[in-house]
């Protein structure tokens, strides 16, 4: 399946698609639960750098993290407006309460929403869906029944895409299309089940009849890590170690729980 | 790869839950090598018995067996025999082709390296000279069969059942999987079963046809000619399209066309404005007539005729329907313009000249009709541009066969007793009386295309498009539809359909459309 505008080559292609998906997790456990400024303004620096070294396009960043920059404001604002009061008090009405306390968690909260969500876009961006399979199940050791059943269902997705469009176009054509709404959604949404177990038992039978499931089987492409895929982690737990450490000397750190 | 020999004896099975056995009492002997074509009215259990012979019927849980159904003194076992199925789209199951075709090889535990060159060789065989990781979503309906047949022949299956695998497919498309398959049992090598309506496609492949009667068991036995020439008649009867046995249908001497009921230049069509499907310079529909569109899977004949018929709107250019069949203009329109033309003073200001002077004012019987079908009201299409989906299943939306006939009626208000008398009329000319309380989606595929046709007769729209309305029919079905129509036509509805299937172009090409495949 390709996505609409088609990921550039970068060094992480010559990286197994789990390492990507071990990566994400490493960068984001730290940052989840900790909250302070300098420990997630020091990340998207790292990120950041990391990326353009990578050999990310800054314009494909751009374009891709733009959702993210525009969410990160709006999850601030709340902090600022709604945040545990504590310090100075700038502003005091009804529910609103902006102190410097709230001030410096919305500060935090825009940097982490940034410092989570840019790793995690730019990790998974152009991983091939086969290979990810292929990684799970010889890397990981998922079960083969499932990960490849879940491939497989994958693709259907686009037919789905399809039918829903055509599902559509038949109720104007049925005369439906003007009025009731939800009833007109409701025709669908069952038609579309009714289509979805069929073309999905279709292909069950399809993946049965050559012999899926039956056996131990034997994997056409093989899928392995190797040096890259530990730097890869090595430099992912550096970056969390150098993160966390900024937050420590500059006197920030704020563990959720405290 | 060694051929099967395929043995049962009073074989039979139940879907869990039916009372009805789908095949019953049937036995049957297949030597290795030997090539048969099955035969069978629809519901007489063809498809169930390609299933039980390629291990995928299920457990008990699925259903009950009876007698014995064994291929090379065995129980039948998936991934041991080659099995390729009527919907191209539903048997790709991974991304690349190579992927694909190396699927089953994986299942059976065959070592990497003798996987990539059996990969290789498969699709060799097939005639599919495509790169290992070129996309599937890219191919035809031919290729994608073909790719199908590579994926089981990579098997090295010693029997290969196939099942209409070319019942969806354009002429071109199904000349393909047909050589292929072709070139592939010479050597005998690998016994075959075929179920199929279009015998004529592969009669000079098989040696012997079977033919399972409804009531259970085997009717006729024997090489093609004597099956034909003793069972032929019947044959018909049942929906095969035997050799020598056409439709028996006449093309209508077509009527003098009363000019264009709908017309375009310079449209572009497509379902995203970054992704036009094509350009279609000029299209003009005659009234009256029934006008085909051909071309290419993939030319665009399906986007074009839900364009023409108002539903989807173009991304260039417009649809301009007949002032006779579009509605009349907007009421607020028609208001001012009465306003004006009676009380103009009241609307002028007195440095303006009046105008209206100098335009003819509308009468009250001549509104300003608006022609362009993609701005109609949904209920505005019902009586004037109706359509008949590819899938019928897409435009089903009431739980009984009845109010499926009955919805568009309803949208337009008629008259309860108007309604109901229609829907038993259409019933009737349907053969869907007995069926009036049954869900449509568990209708037969003869039924459900009928069902599809009558949603859109029921508020006899003046254009009807029809969406390759005979896929996957058989000769019975194929001759009911044709029918319908024909009888649409005499009533003087315009007709438009895209399609390609060559009897129905030969009855009904009257105005003949082909759209050349675009780069």
């Amino acid at each position: 399946m390709s996505l609409p505008n088609r990921a550039p080559s970068t060094a992480l292609d010559r990286l197994n698609p789990v390492t990507r998906i071990a990566a994400a997790v490493i960068v984001s456990l730290p940052l989840l639960v900790t909250l302070d400024w300098v420990s997630g303004a020091t990340m998207v620096a790292i990120v950041l750098v990391a990326a353009l070294a990578l050999g990310f396009p800054i314009g494909f960043i751009a374009r891709r993290v733009w959702p993210v920059l525009a969410l990160a404001p709006l999850a601030g604002l709340n902090m600022a407006l709604y945040g545990r009061p504590g310090g100075f008090v700038h502003v005091d009405w009804f529910l609103v309460h902006v102190t410097d306390n709230s001030l410096h968690l919305a500060v935090a909260v825009m940097l982490r929403v940034l410092a989570l969500g840019m790793p995690a876009i730019l990790l998974f961006t152009g991983i091939d869906p086969t290979d990810l399979a292929d990684g799970l199940a010889q890397v990981w050791r998922l079960p083969a029944r499932f990960v490849l059943g879940a491939l497989a269902g994958f693709r259907l997705i686009t037919r789905f895409v399809d039918d829903w469009r055509s599902l559509a176009l038949a109720r104007r054509a049925r005369g439906l299309g003007d009025t009731g709404a939800v009833r007109r959604w409701a025709t669908m949404a069952f038609a579309m089940l009714v289509i979805a177990i069929r073309r999905g038992s279709k292909l069950a039978t399809a993946m049965e009849a050559r012999g899926f499931g039956t056996a131990p089987r034997t994997w056409a492409r093989e899928s392995h890590v190797g040096r890259a895929d530990l730097v890869l982690v090595v430099s992912c737990l550096l970056a969390v170690a150098v993160a966390l450490a900024a937050a420590a000397a500059a006197g920030t750190f704020w563990a959720v729980w405290t | 790869m060694r051929a099967a020999q395929v043995r049962l004896d009073g074989w039979g099975w139940r879907h869990a839950g039916r009372a009805a056995w789908a095949t019953s009492g049937v036995s049957l002997r297949i030597e290795p090598g030997e090539r048969v074509l099955l035969l069978g009215a629809s519901g007489a259990g063809k498809s169930t018995l390609l299933h039980a012979l390629a291990g995928v019927l299920g457990s008990s849980d699925e259903g009950e067996e009876a007698g014995s159904l064994t291929v090379d003194g065995e129980r039948a076992r998936p991934g041991t025999c080659g099995l390729v199925m009527q919907d191209p789209d539903a048997q790709t199951i991974l991304e690349r082709v190579g992927d694909d075709v190396a699927f089953g090889l994986e299942n059976l535990a065959v070592p990497r390296d003798e996987i990539w060159p059996r990969v290789r060789t498969a699709l060799a065989d097939v005639g599919l000279a495509l790169p290992l990781d070129h996309s599937t979503e890219r191919l035809s309906g031919g290729q994608r069969q073909r790719l199908a047949l590579a994926g089981a022949l990579a098997m090295r299956p010693g029997l290969l059942l196939l099942d209409e695998p070319t019942a969806n497919l354009d002429p071109a498309g199904v000349d393909e999987v047909r050589d292929a398959v072709a070139r592939l049992v010479t050597q005998r090598e690998t016994t075959l079963v075929i179920v199929e309506h279009r015998i004529e496609t592969w009669l000079a492949l098989v040696d012997r046809v079977v033919v399972l009667a409804a009531a259970g068991g085997v009717v006729a036995d024997g090489p093609p000619d004597r099956v034909f020439s003793a069972h032929g008649d019947e044959l018909a009867a049942l929906g095969a399209w035997v050799p020598g046995i056409g439709h028996g249908l006449v093309p209508r001497v077509p009527p003098a066309s009363r000019g264009a009921v709908l017309s375009a230049h310079e449209l572009t069509i497509g379902y995203e404005a970054d992704r036009p499907v094509r350009t279609v310079p000029v299209i003009d529909i005659p009234e009256g007539l029934s006008t085909t569109l051909t071309g290419a899977n993939g030319s665009g004949k399906t986007t074009l005729a839900l364009t023409l018929a108002g539903l989807l709107p173009p991304l260039a250019g417009h649809v301009e329907a007949s002032a006779a069949i579009s509605p009349p203009g907007p009421r607020f329109i028609m208001l001012s313009r009465r306003v004006v033309a009676s009380h103009g003073q009241f609307a002028m200001r007195s440095d303006e000249t009046p105008t209206y002077h100098d335009e003819p004012v509308t009468p009250p019987n001549r509104e300003p009709s608006r022609t362009d079908p993609a701005r109609w009201r949904s209920k505005e299409l019902l009586t004037r541009l109706g359509t008949v989906f590819q899938d019928p299943e897409h435009q089903f939306v009431a739980t009984t066969v009845a109010d499926e006939l009955a919805i568009g009626l309803r949208a337009l208000r008629r008259p309860a007793r108007e309604i109901d008398h229609r829907v038993a009329e259409l019933l009737e000319q349907l053969h869907l009386s007995r069926l009036a309380r049954a869900n449509p989606f568990t209708l037969s595929g003869g039924e459900k295309r009928r069902l599809s046709v009558g949603t859109v007769l029921a508020t006899s729209p003046a254009v009807m498009f029809l969406d390759e309305p005979t896929f996957g029919q058989d000769r019975r079905t194929w001759i009911d539809l044709v029918r319908l129509v024909a009888a649409q036509l005499d009533a003087g509805t315009t007709v438009v359909s895209a399609t390609h299937d060559r009897d129905y172009l030969d009855l009904l090409g009257e105005h003949h459309v082909h759209l050349e495949a675009t780069s």
